[in-house]
Formats: structure tokens, sequence, C-alpha cells
């Protein structure tokens, strides 16, 4: 199959392209861009007028609920709502039921996510042999596996011992772990953050001090280990500043923000919307400005979707009783894009903190459009604008703080390995 | 985002938290439960206005109290009451809350009088449930518990009529109490200049001052002078812990004696919402001492309560 993709505003932050272009691809590779290579005849042609092409999405954090989970949602549901997201590699977290601890498992996992042919998943292993924090798992044998790297999902190692021992292991063999920074006593049973509205709603709060706590544990035995370290989800302004001053010491660390933090504050809880029950919680004005200025200035490499599909029947339920999480594989691009609307940022600045910059952290051949790479390619339209409802999201998960709203950001075409596996 | 309480002509729909309700509103239930007042003194303690509705007291949560009074004031309006206690039936069998609100409409069902363990709860069958239904919060978790906070500002009212030149003070565990913040949110909405809490800093919830409150950790120094002190129930789980070393060292430092008491104004009311802990929060002598309205607060709670209902259920009192 040899494809034409014709008139489209090529986007591709690390080859430094922005301009009308066309692109061929060949035998699921990117064969040129600009010139058409002597002799190609196209089996296909894709006309991307008035359309914005760039590499496939890669998000660094999405839960397919395989195993265990099915009934919130299934790999074939999700791995379409990524396509039709134009996320085309992304990273599920080890939280599934049994836990990702077993090489077994992790096979499985990767060989059915194979059959579906839709976007490359790249699971990450579970740190601690089902996640207790306690024992490490066979790290090494996960990774010949297919694990890209190694976490705790939400599940906080309390013991430094433990945290340490598998920052200096992973060290060891060059993996790097994904870490969400959540002390766990300050966190018990919160689910807003600490402060003037979950006092007004009487909701239990989570303090900022609780992701400062851990950070200064993971950084200070990062330091002390030479491990890679990857901060998930970040969510308050003195977070942001300590990742700013541990990269400026050198440290090997990176972090990411999710599309809804970068968004939404604690205001976005209104009357008690359960979708906005999130894990970290919605932060303040401040939070969410320094956020911001993080991702501006590099502190934040990349931006997730968070993607957290729950069966509706869980959201029924009092605020701090209903599940946590929100869909967000089909809204990563519009929110990058509302994002970089607002904040005034360029179109490949935003683009490239959801590909290469995420790609590179897991250390995937993903996120670029180079001679040679995989034809991994999302086809959008910036300027069309879709409402967010159950009917227009492929997820299982209809659950999203986004309900309702009209987005701008329509993926019209997405290709994996040179096939088209989605178009609108 | 439309006001979960109000109807599109700005009418009380259901009665969920006072933050967000108009003074006008509180103001118009405040003058419809002075009417219903006089009510419980007649030979025949009956009105017709809620005459075949059906009212569902639904408790998530124990109260004998608060069940109760709704039980009168809805029987006192002529409504046929149904109450049920849900921890102990149909939820330890695993039924959502939603699901056993179904199946009370499905019975025809007007109104429910919701009590919950958790924040919101009210909020969520108000959304759940079709139009002509109506919800009372009857206290949610920390959030609220509107007829509370109503009742407390009736009886400061009959007490204190010029609530603009008034000084109170909430004394206790404001963190965990819907009681406090209802009565802050209808202290400072009806326009009472100062309003105090009093606690400490255990006891707190983050930013309380962002409420327009101001915060006090001694109590000699906030009760000084102040006109109505409204002191807050200690949960027994809260007292030996990691909230507060014991109950003695509470009661020395927070609890409302006699000579602590002689710090406020002469005349000043010392209130409740009950039940109260004698001993670890109030002093015998001050709980049923001449200063104190606790009594008075719950007889007027059933006047507030049929003021609520008789609003929500379409009457004004109009028909006495």
């Amino acid at each position: 199959m040899k494809i034409h993709i014709k008139n489209g505003q090529v986007i591709d932050p690390k080859n430094n392209i922005n301009d009308k272009l066309d692109v061929f691809i060949a035998a699921g590779k990117i064969v040129s861009i600009g010139t058409m290579p002597d002799g190609f005849v196209a089996t296909k042609t894709i006309d991307a007028t008035n359309l914005t092409v760039c590499p496939g999405l890669v998000d660094l954090s999405a839960r397919l609920r395989e195993p265990g989970d099915e009934y919130k949602a299934r790999l074939a549901s999700e791995l379409q709502a990524a396509v039709a997201g134009g996320v085309t590699s992304l990273a599920c977290p080890p939280d599934t039921d049994p836990v990702l601890d077993e090489p077994g498992l992790v096979e499985m996992l990767k060989h059915r996510a194979k059959q579906q042919g839709l976007a490359h998943v790249y699971p990450l292993g579970a740190m601690t042999r089902q996640l207790k924090g306690a024992a490490l798992s066979e790290m090494n044998e996960l990774h010949t596996a297919g694990c890209v790297g190694f976490s705790q999902a939400n599940i906080a190692v309390t013991d430094t011992q433990v945290l340490w021992r598998a920052m200096e292991y992973a060290a060891t063999f060059g993996f790097t772990l994904f870490l969400h920074a959540e002390e766990p006593f300050l966190a018990a049973k919160g689910v807003a953050h600490d402060g003037e509205v979950a006092t007004r709603m009487g909701l239990k709060g989570i303090p900022s001090a609780a992701e400062a706590l851990a950070l200064a544990s993971i950084l200070r035995i990062a330091q002390e280990t030479g491990a890679s370290v990857h901060i998930s989800r970040l969510s308050t302004a003195e977070g942001v500043a300590m990742v700013r001053a541990a990269k400026a010491q050198g440290l090997k660390v990176s972090c990411d923000v999710s599309a809804n933090h970068l968004l939404l504050t604690e205001h976005d809880i209104a009357y008690f919307d359960a979708n906005c029950h999130l894990k970290p919680p919605l932060r303040t004005q401040r939070d969410k400005a320094e956020l911001s200025a993080g991702l501006k200035d590099g502190t934040i490499d990349a931006i997730c979707s968070d993607h957290t599909p729950v069966d509706d029947d869980a959201k029924l339920a009092p605020f701090a009783e209903a599940e946590i999480g929100a869909t967000g594989l089909e809204l990563l691009l519009p929110l990058t894009l509302k994002w970089a609307a607002q904040e005034k940022v360029s179109l490949p600045h935003a683009i490239e903190r959801i590909t290469k910059a995420s790609a590179n952290i897991l250390g995937v051949a993903a996120g670029d459009l180079s001679p040679n790479s995989n034809a991994d390619l999302c086809i959008f339209d910036a300027n069309e604008y879709w409402k967010v409802s159950p009917k227009t999201l492929k997820s299982q998960g209809k659950n999203s703080p986004f309900t309702g709203l009209e987005l701008a950001g329509k993926v019209k075409f997405t290709l994996v390995n040179g096939q088209v596996v989605y178009h609108d | 985002m439309n006001n979960p309480q109000l109807d599109t002509d700005g009418q009380l729909r259901h009665l969920l938290s006072i933050e967000g309700l108009p003074k006008k509103i509180l103001n118009q239930i405040l003058d419809t439960a002075e009417s219903f007042v006089g009510v419980a003194e007649r030979e025949v303690k009956k009105v017709p206005l809620l005459r075949g509705k059906t009212v569902c007291n639904l408790f998530f949560e124990n109260s004998t109290r608060t069940r109760t009074t709704f039980e009168i004031a809805a029987k006192r309006l002529s409504a046929d009451v149904i109450s049920l206690n849900v921890s102990t039936s149909s939820q330890s069998k695993g039924e959502t809350i939603l699901d056993t609100v179904d199946n009370l409409i499905a019975m025809h069902a007007d109104m429910f009088v919701v009590r919950h363990a958790q924040s919101g709860a009210a909020h969520l069958i108000a959304k759940h449930v079709p139009p002509h239904i109506h919800v009372i919060n009857a206290g949610d978790g920390r959030h609220s518990h509107p007829t509370q906070g109503l009742l407390d500002v009736f009886t400061i009212r009959k007490y204190k009529p010029e609530l603009h030149n008034l000084r109170v003070a909430i004394v206790g565990d404001v963190l965990h109490s819907r009681v406090a913040r209802s009565e802050i949110h209808a202290l400072t909405t009806l326009g009472v200049p100062e309003v105090r809490v009093i606690a400490p800093k255990t006891l707190l919830p983050a930013q309380v001052e962002k409420l327009g409150v101001h915060v006090y950790h001694d109590m000699d120094e906030g009760l000084k002078d102040v006109d109505v002190i409204m002191m807050l129930r200690l949960q027994n789980e809260r007292m030996n812990g990691a909230m507060l070393p014991s109950s003695e060292e509470y009661f020395k430092t927070y609890g409302l004696t006699p000579e602590r008491l002689a710090l406020a104004k002469p005349d000043a009311i010392v209130m409740h919402p009950g039940p109260m802990n004698r001993g670890v929060e109030i002093d015998s002598t001050v709980a049923d001492g001449k200063q104190s309205v606790i009594l008075p607060q719950v007889t007027y709670g059933i006047a507030i309560r049929m003021a609520v209902m008789a609003i929500l259920g379409g009457g004004t009192g109009a028909a006495l």
C-alpha cells in the first residue's frame, strides 16, 4: 500500500517542519515529505486540504482496563477510542486485575492489543509485586516481555527503603520509573484539593503538601541512586517548582500533566460533579497557571490524557463514593489545542508535548515523521468543533468533566503502520 | 451552571444547601415558619397544606431527632409520611441510592427528606428526580444541614431580632460539621456583621476564613462580647486520636462553662444543635441555664421544617 497525503499542513516538531507539504508512505513507513519519490505510484490518496498532518499522538497514561475490569472498558473499545483521538501509541499503567507484574500477563496484553491492529500499546510493569510496595517485581523479565518502564499507578510506596532499592535496581538496568507523587497518609480518604472549595462542600481535602512531600522523597532518592524518574500527573505549583529545581540540578527527571489539570480547577466540581473526581484532585487557579507555565518552559515535558474509563453506575454516587477517573483518549488532542489557544502557544510546540516529548520519555520509536519511521499519523481539522457526549465518544467510559462542551480539533484520519485505522 | 435548588423563575425547588440561596428566600422560609409556630399550640395541631401528598424520609444515616421533627412537621401539614432507615435495609443488600429513590418514586412519593453520610448525596438525588418531586437535605456528610441552619437563625431572630447588630460565635468541630457550614451561610446571608469560629486548628477546615468568618483559637478571647454562642457537637470518634488528645483536655480548653459564658454579653444566648455531650463541649449548668435556648431550637425546628415543606409543596401558608 502506497499512500499519498496531499495538501495538508504538516507539523513535525522533531524535524522542525510546519509547512504545507505532501507526505508519501510505502510499506508502512514514511518515505518522503515534500517531494514525491521517483516512480512513486499511490494506491491511495488522502486529500488533507485544510487539515493538519502530524505524528500520531503518544499518550503516557491510558487505562485500557484489561485484564480484569472489562465491565468498565475493553481493549477493543479503548483502542478504537485511541485511534479516534489520533493516539497511535500509548502507555498503560499496571493497575489491572491481576496487576501487570508477571511477564506472561504482559505478553498476553501485548498480543491481544496487537491483534486489534489499532494503536501500539506499551505496558508499564508493576514496580513492586502486586503494587504492594514491598517486594520488587522481575523488572528484567517484564522488560523482555514488553514493559517500557515501571510504575506504581496511583499506589504510593510508603517504605522509603523499598523505593530506594527499586530506584537502585531500575538504575542498574537503565529502566525509567513512572511515579505519581502523593503522600498517602496526608491524602487518606481525601477527594478534593484541601482548600476553599473542599471546605465549602464539606469534602475531605488532599493538601498540596501531599504532593510536595512525596516529590521530595522521590527526587532525593533519585539523586542518591541516579535513577531515571518520570513524575506522572503533577498537580501543584510547588511540584512544578520542585521539578524545575531538580532538572536544573541535573537529575534524570521528567514529568507530565494531565489535560484535565491543565484546563480545570477545583471550582469545576461545581455542584458535586462526580466526573471531576480525579486523581490527583483538581487544584487552584494558581496551580493551574503554574502547570501551564511549567509546560511552556519545558519543566513539564508532556501532556497525558490520564484516560480512566469508568462505568456509568460507578459515577452515580455521592462525590466521595463515585469512582475516580475520566475518559480522555479522544480529548487529548482537542484539550491540548484548547490549552495552546488559551495560552497563545504555537501549534508545533503544543503538538510536540503529545508526540515527540512523550515518545522520548517512553523511549519508543514514535512521535515524529522522519524518513523511514513508522507511518503513524494523525490528520485533523483544527477548526472543526465537536460536542463531547456519550454518543460522540467511542470509549466505553462516557465520564468526562467536559461532557456537553464543544471542542475544536476533530480527527479525520488516523494511520498506524501506514494503514488507515480510523476515518471520520 | 444553574443553581439546582431554584427553578427557572427563581423559586425554591429543592432545599439542598443554604449557600446559593438568596436572602429573599431565606426570609420567605423564616416568615412562613413564623406563621406555623402557632399551629402547635392549637387544639387541632394540623393544617391541610400537604393533604394527599406523600413525604418520604430517606435516612441513609441514623438520626432520631431530625427524622422525628421532619415526621411531625409533615404530619402537621396533613401529609402521609413514610420513614425509611435505609442504612439498615436495602443499602446493606447492595442497592444504590438512586435505585432506592427510583423505587420510592414508583410508589408515588412527592417529597424526599434525605440524610446521608456523604457530602453531595442530596444533590445527587435532586439531579436524578423528575421535576415534580422535591428534595430536602436533612444533612449530607460535612456539607450542609440547611433546616438546622434555618432553625438556628429563626431562634436567634426570636431572641435577638436585630441581626444587623449581632456578634455570633460558633464553637467546636467546624471541620466535620455540616451544621456549622449551614449556620455560617445563613448568618452571613442574613447580614450578621460578625461571625466567629472558635476551635483548635485540627478542627477547622482549610481556608475557613473564606466563608466570611473570623477565626479564634482562644476560647476566652473568642467569646468576648458575643451575643450568641452556638456550640457544636463533638463526635466521640474525634476525641481520642490525632484530632484531639482527650475529651478532658477539650473541655478544659473549649468547653462552655459558666465562667466562660460570663465573658459574653450578659444577655447572650446559648445554642446547641443536639445531641449534647454534657461535660465535653458544654457544662450542664450552662446547658440547662437561663441563657440556654436549646429546647426552643427543637420546637422551632418543627415550624421551619413545616415552612420548607409547605413552600416546596406549593402552599405558602395562605391556607392557614
